[in-house]
């Protein structure tokens, strides 16, 4: 054999890897500051595959780094800012500690700073990678943007937040790239599609925070360091890409600013200027004026291997998604004062709908309470004293199920003080086997056209005539009745369609029947002795999969009958009510 | 200094009013004799206290209370002086040498307040010069005369007494306000004090307790103590509902009295008072006259003056360049040679955002994106997250007690579903800071791992086989079944013709069946457990070898054609016993009469418990298996020539079973783990096959010769390729329990396993003549019909030797055919 003895753990997987305390050595940095520059740098560690290997034998848990990962960092110029600042500090404190005041003031100025623009620009080479990115950004920044401006954490920070926000959510309405939006209990999602990826993003209730005390909120600010400038960049981009003014500008503001508005008797001239932007209900100004016949008509292509089938439900997508930009075109909402304005404005917005609100509420109110057009005025109380004819008085939900619906739905499940229907998650597409909550095989009919509402009305009809009296009561039956005929015929002509050929039923059906069984049997046979013959692992993970699957199933079913036992319940409820009253 | 004098001068112009009242008490007593009578002291004592009629209070209910009020004093003051003398006799009773109760007293006090008026108008009198507000003097000296013109003589309220006091007081306060604040009054004040201070003036009713909580005297009649060191009563502060808004109504005034806590009395406050207060409430000064406005003086103006502010000359210390500031100089100036000081930054004036990716190149990916790992993204929310989901997403009770229990990181959902009626009605979510950070902490510190997810439809792992319906024939009902045993059946053979089958109880008997017909057709009864049955496999000859006990009995059946079985029993008598004595393992003894009969024809004696016995395929050789420790473990028998050999010299373990090689000469050797494969011709050893299983129950032999198959009790069949290799082929599990017995077919290429579990499996195992092709097996049929009894249940399969047939002989005493 020869040679020397080759010693272990020299080389290998336990050479790629290093612990978290190594590299910090290696990097002579403060705990601390490895964490915030692995943050800004976004290193992560990493799991081995074979851990016991890299770390050398043993099995105590550590966190792993990528040697090259860590080698990455010793050249990054922030390591040294980080250094200056800690002499700067230390300087600062000296020069405080002796009252030299010209010293601290001169040191103040010469303040080390550093910038993330190259950190942004490695991490994700193109802008898709930084859009594909945006989800926690936005979060975060949506969640810095309502701290209260005290103590957590620097207040410019949350004002650049809300800058921010306010930035990528005026360029949402401006490309109309809302998709969906969702109510939950935790916040308010929304998602996006800008140049084609899915940006989801959440943003809490408007309500002052708990703040908790077991969370580090210094982790939190180095994100949102980072974050609030990847927004920056993003908006910078996204905006050109509209050819709108970054930063922002409202559409006619050359008008605007030559006469004093009220809004600049209670805020600062640039305050006032971020509130109306904020308030999100004027529209942005233009580089280059957008020409209409600019519109180039997009050429299609036909996409090799595409059916025809699967271009044509592209298509239709397609339509449909462009049908949904112009949901609320034409309409206008008034917000009542109990309904958070900001994102309901922002959705209206989206889809092409007019909104305005009381002028208390907020600046950049376009019309009043009383003007005649109104066509929806979104509630969000009991009930309605004054009420005025011509428009819909609806509660916020219907904004959102029409959204998530991509048509207006019918308004009457939404009038104020009715019971809501269930506010469905649209971010769940349920494959066959899944549960279907009926609401969503509602929506669904809606959405392809059919009108489940005259079953249900029907249904509804009967029940109301049991509760009404006779005379009318008969009526409605006269009338269901008809109906009915008319479905039976239909049913009839339809079986007899299906059936060319007259075939007598005779005694031969059962023995089909139990063929067809038997053949199941056989087949289901097939399949265990199949099974039998599999390898143990191609086994153990067939089961896994079935148990998976069977799981799944067993969900659903419990849904199911959840929903069952519950629809049960309410209906016998009404029926006691029912007899209450009589 | 005039106006001192003035104050002194009035001071002395002031006649000691009442000395006969001060004499009464030390002067400036803090804490006054208890219980000392006075007049008016019963006035105060609780009204309960006074046994007043009922018809009284019936035609006056109000009387004591409305007498609080000026107005009513003197209609009501007849009523009242009757009310007090009774309550006199009242307190005369209680404490009789003490009380002093007499109308003159009171009278006498009435002359007081008289006096006391006139000494205060007097000093007013003083101050009127001084240029003090008339309005109130005027007020004053009406009350004063109202009160002279209406109780002349009569009995002066305490509590208007004590009233007009503070109202003086506070006149006395307000005007040393004014005064202080008006330069020319300057004087004034001091006088004032000192008067206030060192007045002896017996009715001014001012309490000596100091700045104290009032609240201390409020389980007291009194609340404190006046110069006198006299007790001050409460006022009767009775005033229920009705005189309250009665006073409101009538009571010009109202609006202006308040209660002045020390006394208890309620004061009116003076038109000055008012201002006062008015002007402290909207935030100005209390001082009419201070302007906060006034023009500043600007000493050092920007204007050049002639003169000089200071006329000192310039020091020479600031034409002589100093010291201490060359210091500093030529430190600063050493510190930015070296280096030490920077200048300050230019301005950076590039913009903070930009078009960062305006030249974005794709490809630039850095070598360590190569292992990137990104981030996954947050699970999106379901129905359930929703703020009103439907009814079926909520927790039962018993679902979010479960909830509640489980640790946080094992729920799955983080959060409880929720309903609520209306938008309006969500509250914040307290988490939500808590979930960023986590997410937070995701990000940055949780380790990252590619991880493969197996993406497969679970059909495509399903092997794909030929279907059983293209492999027929195989066995696939129960034809038959064969009962007569009443013990289980532990073994079972068949002869060649596949006409007769020949089954081992427990019971203790042999039985023989037909086939076709399932009838018993001998039954042969042998002293204890049959362990093996073995039908001879060469067609010209008829005998059956039967494992009992320690001994194997050569059984002529004596079923079918009777040339052949009386061949059989020709050759066996023709034979003669050689010349030479061998020395043999065993004993060979043919069987006496009595068991002749029943067709026993040889009995092969061993010294121990023999638990297999198996033919050579030629029908001469018969080999069976001792359950010993020792070497001779395994004998080989020659029928023809009675003669028995021990074919190993030492033992390799427990022998499980033997098994003759159809074909060659070969000899199957199975211990409990291994299968040891001896050429016979050689006399050695030639493959150690090893089996994986733990303890080998049962082997056979394909009919060609190359493959084996090998049962173990721990559920395991391995297929032997014995071309291939001395480890297993295949191992099939496909029993749950242990493995009792195998078979091959001797034409189809089918081959069963019998299991504990009652069930037989047929499988489909061909094995092709070209080499390169490996033996296909597939499982055809899982056939069940024998019920397991005492954890046992199929014990010996068995092909029929022509047809797809297949015989099991199960713990529950029946022997089954499928076919």
């Amino acid at each position: 054999m020869g040679g020397l003895e080759k010693k272990k753990y020299e080389r290998g997987s336990a050479t790629n890897y290093i612990t978290r305390n190594k590299a910090r050595k290696k990097l002579q940095l403060s705990l601390a500051d490895f964490r915030r520059l692995c943050i800004l740098k976004g290193i992560y560690p990493h799991e081995p595959k074979h851990k016991k290997k890299v770390n050398k034998g043993s099995t105590a848990a550590r966190t792993f780094y990528l040697l090259k990962d860590i080698k990455f960092l010793l050249h990054e110029p922030i390591v040294n800012k980080f250094r200056e600042y800690k002499v700067f500090v230390r300087k600062l404190r000296k020069a405080y500690g002796k009252s030299e005041w010209n010293t601290v003031e001169r040191l103040k100025d010469n303040k080390p700073s550093y910038k993330l623009d190259h950190i942004i620009k490695e991490r994700y080479p193109t802008f898709i990678d930084a859009l594909r990115d945006l989800d926690d950004a936005l979060s975060m920044c949506f969640l810095f943007a309502t701290f209260p401006r005290t103590g957590k954490c620097h207040v410019q920070t949350i004002q650049l937040c809300r800058r921010l926000t306010m930035e990528f959510l005026n360029y949402v309405i401006a490309s109309r790239s809302l998709r969906k939006v969702f109510l939950s209990i935790k916040g308010i999602y929304y998602q996006a599609e800008v140049l084609g990826q899915p940006i989801t993003w959440i943003a809490p209730y408007a309500f002052a925070h708990d703040h908790p005390t077991d969370v580090d909120y210094r982790v939190m600010a180095t994100f949102t360091e980072f974050y609030t400038t990847l927004l920056g960049f993003v908006n910078f981009r996204l905006y050109q890409s509209l050819n709108l003014h970054y930063p922002p500008k409202i559409e006619g503001q050359a008008e605007a600013e030559q006469k004093p508005e009220e809004g600049q008797a209670y805020a600062m001239d640039s305050e006032s200027y971020m509130e109306k932007l904020s308030a999100l209900s004027a529209s942005l100004a233009r580089v280059v004026a957008p020409n209409p016949e600019d519109e180039v008509q997009v050429d299609e292509f036909p996409v090799d291997g595409e059916s025809v089938e699967q271009e044509e439900a592209r298509k239709k997508e397609q339509e449909a998604v462009e049908k949904q930009k112009k949901l609320f075109e034409g309409l206008r909402f008034f917000l009542n004062r109990e309904v958070p304005r900001e994102p309901i404005a922002f959705i209206i917005r989206c889809f092409g709908g007019r909104v305005s609100w009381d002028k208390s509420v907020c600046i950049g109110a376009t019309y009043d309470v009383r003007d005649p057009t109104i066509t929806h005025q979104i509630v969000d109380r009991p009930s309605l004293e004054k009420q005025v004819i011509g428009r819909y008085y609806l509660q916020p939900q219907w904004v959102f199920d029409s959204v998530n619906a991509k048509m207006c739905l019918p308004v009457a499940d939404y009038f104020p003080g009715v019971l809501l229907p269930p506010h469905l998650s649209p971010f769940v597409s349920e494959k066959d086997g899944d549960y279907i909550p009926p609401e969503k095989l509602k929506l669904l009919a809606l959405q392809r056209g059919e009108n489940p509402a005259e079953e249900s009305g029907e249904e509804e009809e009967d029940d109301s005539d049991e509760d009404d009296d006779d005379d009318e009561g008969s009526e409605g039956e006269e009338h269901s009745e008809k109906e009915d005929e008319g479905k039976l015929k239909k049913l009839e002509e339809q079986r007899s369609q299906g059936k060319k050929l007259p075939v007598k039923v005779s005694v031969g059906t059962v023995r089909l029947e139990d063929k067809q069984r038997s053949a199941q049997e056989e087949q289901s046979e097939e399949k265990r002795l199949a099974i039998m013959m599999m390898k143990k692992r191609e086994k153990y993970l067939y089961q896994k999969i079935m148990f998976g699957k069977k799981r799944k199933v067993r969900e659903a079913t419990r849904l199911a009958e959840k929903r069952k036992a519950h629809d049960a319940a309410t209906k016998s409820e009404k029926k006691t009510k029912k007899v209450r009253r009589e | 200094m005039a106006a001192a004098i003035l104050g002194r001068l009035t001071v002395t112009a002031k006649p000691p009013s009442e000395p006969a009242g001060r004499m009464r008490g030390p002067p400036h007593c803090l804490h006054p004799v208890p219980g000392r009578p006075r007049a008016l002291r019963l006035r105060y004592l609780p009204r309960a206290r006074f046994p007043l009629p009922k018809r009284r209070l019936e035609v006056n209910p109000g009387g004591l209370r409305l007498s609080m009020k000026e107005r009513f004093e003197c209609c009501k003051q007849v009523t009242f002086l009757q009310q007090g003398k009774r309550a006199l006799a009242a307190y005369g009773v209680v404490m009789g040498p003490l009380s002093i109760p007499s109308t003159q007293v009171l009278e006498e006090q009435a002359q007081e307040s008289d006096d006391l008026t006139d000494s205060e108008e007097s000093v007013y009198s003083g101050l009127e010069d001084s240029g003090s507000d008339s309005s109130t003097e005027e007020e004053a000296e009406d009350q004063d005369s109202g009160d002279e013109g209406t109780l002349k003589g009569s009995l002066l309220s305490k509590k208007a007494q004590a009233r007009m006091a503070s109202q003086k007081k506070e006149q006395v306060q307000c005007r040393s306000l004014e005064t202080e604040s008006m330069p020319s009054a300057q004087q004034g004040l001091p006088l004032r004090g000192e008067y206030e201070d060192d007045s002896s003036d017996e009715e001014d009713v001012r309490n000596t307790v100091g700045n104290i909580p009032m609240e201390w005297y409020q389980d007291y009649p009194h609340v404190g103590y006046d110069l006198d060191g006299k007790r001050i009563y409460k006022p009767i502060r009775t005033k229920d509902e009705l005189d309250k808004f009665l006073d409101k109504m009538e009571n010009p005034d109202y609006w202006r009295t308040v209660q002045d806590k020390q006394t208890g009395v309620d004061v009116r406050l003076t038109d000055e008072q008012v201002e006062l207060v008015q002007r402290l409430q909207k935030g100005q000064f209390g001082d009419v006259h201070l302007n906060p406005y006034e023009p500043a003086v600007d000493f050092f103006s920007s204007q050049v003056m002639i003169h000089p502010v200071t006329n000192r000359p310039a020091d020479k210390r600031s034409f002589i360049p100093s010291l201490l500031e060359k210091e500093k100089v030529s430190k600063l100036v050493h510190a930015i040679k070296m280096g030490w000081i920077k200048p300050r930054k230019p301005k950076e004036d590039t913009p903070t955002y930009y078009d960062l990716w305006a030249q974005e190149d794709p490809n630039s990916i850095l070598g360590r994106h190569k292992m990137h790992v990104p981030a996954p993204k947050l699970r999106l929310p379901g129905h359930e997250e929703s703020y009103n989901p439907p009814p079926e997403y909520l927790l039962s009770e018993e679902e979010k007690l479960a909830w509640e229990q489980q640790e946080a990181a094992e729920r799955k959902l983080n959060f409880l579903p929720q309903q609520y009626r209306c938008l309006r009605a969500v509250p914040a979510y307290a988490r939500f800071i808590h979930e960023r950070f986590e997410r937070c902490l995701d990000l940055y510190l949780c380790p990252r791992q590619r991880k493969m997810r197996v993406n497969v439809d679970p059909e495509d792992l399903i092997p794909k086989l030929p279907k059983p319906r293209d492999l027929q024939p195989f066995p696939t009902t129960q034809a038959l079944v064969y009962r007569g045993h009443t013990g289980l059946v532990r073994c079972l053979s068949i002869s060649p013709s596949g006409q007769w089958l020949v089954s081992g109880s427990d019971d203790g008997t042999v039985r023989f069946w037909e086939v076709s017909s399932a009838r018993c057709m001998k039954t042969l009864p042998v002293e204890g457990v049959v362990k093996s049955v073995a039908w001879n496999p060469n067609p010209a000859v008829c005998l059956v070898a039967v494992a009992v006990e320690q001994s194997v009995l050569l059984v002529n059946p004596c079923l079918g054609d009777k040339l052949l079985y009386g061949a059989t029993d020709q050759v066996i008598e023709a034979y003669e016993p050689p010349e030479e004595e061998r020395l043999q393992p065993v004993t060979w003894a043919v069987a006496a009469s009595a068991e002749h009969t029943r067709g026993v024809r040889l009995i092969i004696r061993h010294g121990k418990p023999v638990k297999q016995v198996t033919w050579h395929p030629r029908g001469d050789y018969l080999a069976s298996v001792l359950a010993d420790d020792g070497h001779t473990q395994v004998l080989i028998h020659q029928a023809s020539k009675r003669w028995s050999q021990s074919p190993f010299r030492r033992s390799k373990g427990q022998v499980q079973c033997v098994l003759f090689h159809p074909l060659r000469p070969f000899f199957f050797v199975a211990t409990q783990r291994y299968v040891r494969l001896y050429n016979l011709l050689k006399q050695e050893l030639a493959k150690k096959l090893l089996t994986n299983c733990k303890w080998v129950s049962s082997m056979a032999v394909h009919p060609a010769g190359d493959n084996l198959i090998c049962g173990s009790y721990d559920t395991k069949l391995a297929w032997f390729d014995l071309d291939l290799s001395t480890k297993p082929y295949r191992v099939l599990r496909h029993h749950k329990k242990a493995l009792r017995s195998v078979a091959f077919h001797k034409h189809y290429p089918l081959f069963a396993s019998g299991s504990d579990d009652g069930s037989v499996i047929v499988c489909h195992g061909m094995v092709y003549n070209d080499l390169l092709q490996n033996p296909l097996i597939v499982p055809v049929k899982v056939l069940k019909g024998h019920a397991p009894a005492r954890d046992l249940g199929v014990l010996d399969v068995l092909f029929h030797p022509t047809q797809p047939w297949l015989f099991s002989s199960g713990a529950d005493a029946t022997i089954r055919l499928f076919a």
